[in-house]
């Protein structure tokens, strides 16, 4: 954050009552609750909360604090455990890279100055979904898939970080890509192997087109023979993402009305050309908005960030921006209930926690453990997905445990300070009738705008 | 300041009862470094219970025997003892509430001493502040406890072992100060209790995705829609507190201080319901408490406070709103007790405080200071530090047995 557009977190909360009420101007307290993970009682806070969130989309992110893993290092853990298989109950060495790289990425986003920048990393994250359930195929290229794929592109253009994805080891892995051959390769006519349509498949369903942009499975079939002899060498150099001619499918393949030559150079110019269709852009569009602003995006904000993407040659930085200038972006009314992921990581900046170890916990225990998702489309999205009536018994559960973790901080203070103006009178009344400092915290933690975005 | 953190118990450990502390391992190393032979850390014990929100003294510790208590308590009024849910006589005045049953039997005992009319000397009717000042043990708002100070002069010489322990998940303030304490919290999440769910169901209520969840989410969970009034839905996380700590208590090189916190006292309504789960939470806590602490109960004080009591008339809710004069329990082997302390103001119009509360007439200083002194012997020097400002209370004698 630009120490210029910073000052020290402003005294009586009657100043900024006068931004609640408008539409058209973004308050500093809701540019940090609703394009970040909430306010940081210790942190400042933005006297020009739009020029900070620009300024998150044009600056390189900062690297996270603690070090991540190369897929090379991940492959030799594999090897280490395939060796000695641990015995039960004890952690294997892939685990226990990818347990440190979600202990980075929580104690990055407890402590993080760009917090909208890390919103946009996590969008983009379930967006192109990457699960621990993969396997170890998955775990030991994730650190690389979230700091050199994802990470330094989610304010470039799309294609690019379209390309980087489809080529990253850990997608590659979770999505079948390294077991797929072409049938008719040398290497598939040899061993009577085949193609595996899955990445093939996700690619246009779930990162780029979306069933309405109207692929059939023809279409499938020729984006996976075309993409065939991509995979990984995890077990000699380069460790890393590789292309093998011994497996790609010969011939020409016919894909979005036109042919593509045989060869590793296809895969890429295919990828650019999927990232540019009018459908792809109409999803993302859709997708930003739904996960920004409202669970059913009006037609006007979708219309405007498509037309944006279309502009601009799909940049998403621009994308961003434009979401942040749409008026519904400072509409007072919290109109998206916070996934548990971005619930409890607000309720630990809240506190001032810094250890990411309670966060992951509190994650885990509201049924969203980080990078874990079920299925390759990823965690839901809207309110629906994640307020099932014991999900929301185990966030009062949750509010009350992390209420008694910080019980140096006074309740009554902290509300007025983390929501400004968004503190509704009903909960600063609850916090102050409060049995104890705890409860009040708790109660404080409840309330719907703390739940709400 | 030093704060350790245990590793938890677990399951296993639990299931094996005292032979627990065996699994303890780093645990114990925690609570109990540096160690010298045994007697030198001194086998006297103390648990201090901080009851927050406020209980209801009037509604725990019933003075039948006034004739103004039936009429200011209207339908909040307990029966005698003998009626049909009446209270444990306590000698002929004062009554038990119903749901205080094991400490009704260590009243008997002799080992259950209730104290009456008590207050700290502030009388602020605020949570926050009344809490911060009966923990800081000052008439002003200070950054440590008085248990913490009073720590600091157990055992003096042996550096390095931690005599106090907390038990829960924060380290409450009566605790917190430059004497290093441990800290133990349960492997699973403790839930808010009764009273706490229904304020948050208040808060959700408008909310048209929450509120109508967590209104399902509280009949899944066996809450009837009479709303988290039942006795039996809550589960037992104080006694898993309390029976930890008893157990860490026991041992020979374990802690000899504790501190925990219960809470569910703020009964603006429906009191009658709401503060039956917390009374029987915290008759459970001491009766766990007892059991595991086995031989070792015999050298313990357990001091039960809150930080005031409650308006003496019911409220127009059923509930009661924030007093003054409240009710302290001491209990344990080494209590002088099967009896009521208590120099009774009475109820009538002109006797309570500011014509609504009850006339607070002994200061909890001079329990807590009596307790220092006679029970774990310290020093005046040292009880003066742990109460500053405290010259003109003089510590309660002839709480203890012999």
């Amino acid at each position: 954050m630009a120490a210029s557009s910073c000052a020290r977190r402003p005294g009586p909360v009657s100043a900024i009552f006068g931004a609640e009420g408008s539409a058209m101007t973004l308050s500093s307290h809701l540019a940090l609750h609703r394009f970040g993970h909430g306010a940081r009682s210790d942190a400042p806070l933005p006297t020009d909360p739009l020029a900070w969130l620009d300024a998150q989309t044009r600056a390189p992110p900062v690297p996270l604090g603690r070090p991540g893993y190369s897929p090379a290092d991940g492959y030799a853990a594999w090897r280490e455990h395939d060796a000695a298989p641990p015995p039960p109950g004890q952690q294997s060495p892939v685990n226990r890279l990818f347990r440190a790289e979600q202990e980075a990425w929580v104690a990055h986003l407890l402590a993080s100055e760009a917090p909208f920048h890390d919103r946009l990393t996590g969008f983009w994250l379930n967006h192109f979904t990457v699960s621990q359930r993969g396997g170890f195929g998955a775990m030991t290229g994730f650190s690389a898939f979230l700091r050199e794929a994802v990470r330094p592109r989610v304010t470039g253009r799309f294609a690019d970080l379209l390309v980087a994805v489809a080529k990253s080891p850990a997608m590659l892995f979770y999505l079948d890509q390294v077991a797929s051959v072409g049938p008719n390769s040398t290497f598939g006519r040899r061993s009577g192997r085949g193609l595996n349509e899955n990445l093939a498949r996700e690619l246009l369903e779930l990162h780029t087109l979306s069933p309405a942009g109207g692929y059939t499975q023809q279409d499938v079939v020729e984006l996976a023979r075309l993409m065939s002899g991509w995979g990984v060498e995890r077990n000699a150099t380069p460790f890393d993402t590789v292309f093998r001619p011994a497996n790609h499918e010969p011939g020409e393949k016919q894909l979005l009305g036109q042919a593509w030559a045989a060869g590793p150079d296809s895969f890429e110019a295919v990828l650019r050309q999927l990232a540019a269709h009018p459908a792809t852009l109409r999803q993302l569009a859709f997708r930003l908005v739904r996960h920004f602003i409202a669970d059913a995006p009006a037609e006007a904000d979708v219309a405007r960030i498509e037309a944006v993407l279309r502009q601009t040659d799909g940049d998403l930085g621009a994308a961003a921006r434009a979401l942040l200038r749409l008026p519904s972006a400072s509409a007072p009314r919290l109109g998206k209930l916070r996934s548990p992921g971005e619930y409890a990581l607000a309720l630990f900046r809240a506190g001032g926690g810094t250890d990411p170890r309670p966060v992951l916990g509190a994650m885990a225990a509201l049924g969203q453990p980080l990078w874990n998702a079920p299925q390759p489309n990823g965690w839901g999205d809207v309110a629906q997905a994640w307020a099932s009536p014991e999900q929301v018994m185990l966030r009062l559960d949750v509010a009350y445990e992390t209420a008694g973790r910080f019980p140096r901080r006074d309740p009554r203070d902290m509300g007025e300070e983390l929501l400004g103006p968004l503190l509704r009178p009903a909960t600063r009344e609850a916090v102050r009738r409060a049995g104890s400092a705890r409860d009040a915290m708790a109660l404080l933690f409840t309330s719907p705008e703390m739940q709400r975005r | 300041m030093t704060q350790a953190h245990l590793p938890p118990i677990g399951r296993r450990g639990l299931l094996l009862g005292l032979s627990a502390l065996a699994t303890l391992g780093g645990a114990r190393l925690a609570v109990a470094q540096n160690i010298p032979a045994s007697g030198a850390r001194g086998e006297r014990r103390l648990v201090v219970i901080v009851l927050r929100g406020a209980m209801d003294g009037l509604h725990a510790v019933v003075p039948y025997g006034d004739p103004d208590y039936a009429g200011l308590r209207g339908a909040l009024a307990l029966p005698e003892p003998g009626r049909d849910g009446g209270v444990h006589d306590l000698g002929g005045f004062f009554g038990l509430h119903p749901a205080l049953r094991g400490m009704a039997e260590l009243y008997r005992g002799g080992e259950l001493l209730p104290v009456q009319a008590i207050a700290g000397p502030y009388r602020t009717r605020s949570h926050f502040d009344g809490q911060d000042l009966l923990e800081g043990g000052a008439e002003q708002r200070l950054n440590a406890g008085w248990l913490n100070r009073a720590l600091a002069h157990m055992c003096a010489g042996n550096q390095g072992a931690r005599r106090g322990l907390s038990v829960g998940v924060g380290l409450p303030l009566i605790l917190r100060g430059p004497e290093p304490v441990g800290t133990w919290s349960p492997a699973r999440p403790q839930r808010p209790h009764a009273e706490l769910l229904g304020r948050m169901a208040d808060l959700l209520h408008e909310d048209p995705v929450l509120g109508r969840s967590m209104q399902e989410g509280l009949r899944g969970r066996g809450f009837a829609a009479a709303a988290l009034e039942s006795t039996d839905a809550l589960g037992g996380g104080f006694q898993l507190l309390a029976a930890a700590a008893g157990r860490l208590l026991a041992a020979r090189d374990g802690p000899r201080v504790a501190a925990l916190e219960i809470g569910g006292w703020d009964t603006h309504a429906a009191q009658g319901n709401r503060m039956q789960p917390a009374l029987a939470q915290l008759d459970g806590g001491v009766t766990a408490l007892r059991r595991e602490m086995g031989a070792a109960w015999a050298q313990t004080v357990v001091l039960c406070v809150t930080e005031f009591g409650r308006t003496a008339r019911v409220n127009g809710n059923m509930g009661t709103d924030h007093g003054t004069g409240g009710a302290a329990f001491l209990a344990g082997g080494a209590v002088r007790g099967g009896r009521v302390l208590a120099d009774w103001p009475g109820l009538r119009d002109d006797r309570l405080f500011e014509g609504r509360d009850l006339q607070p007439t002994r200061d909890l200083r001079a329990i807590a200071k009596g307790l220092l002194r006679d029970h774990l012997h310290l020093p005046p020097a040292a009880i003066a530090a742990a109460f500053p400002g405290s010259a003109t209370v003089a510590p309660e004698g002839q709480l203890l047995r012999g």
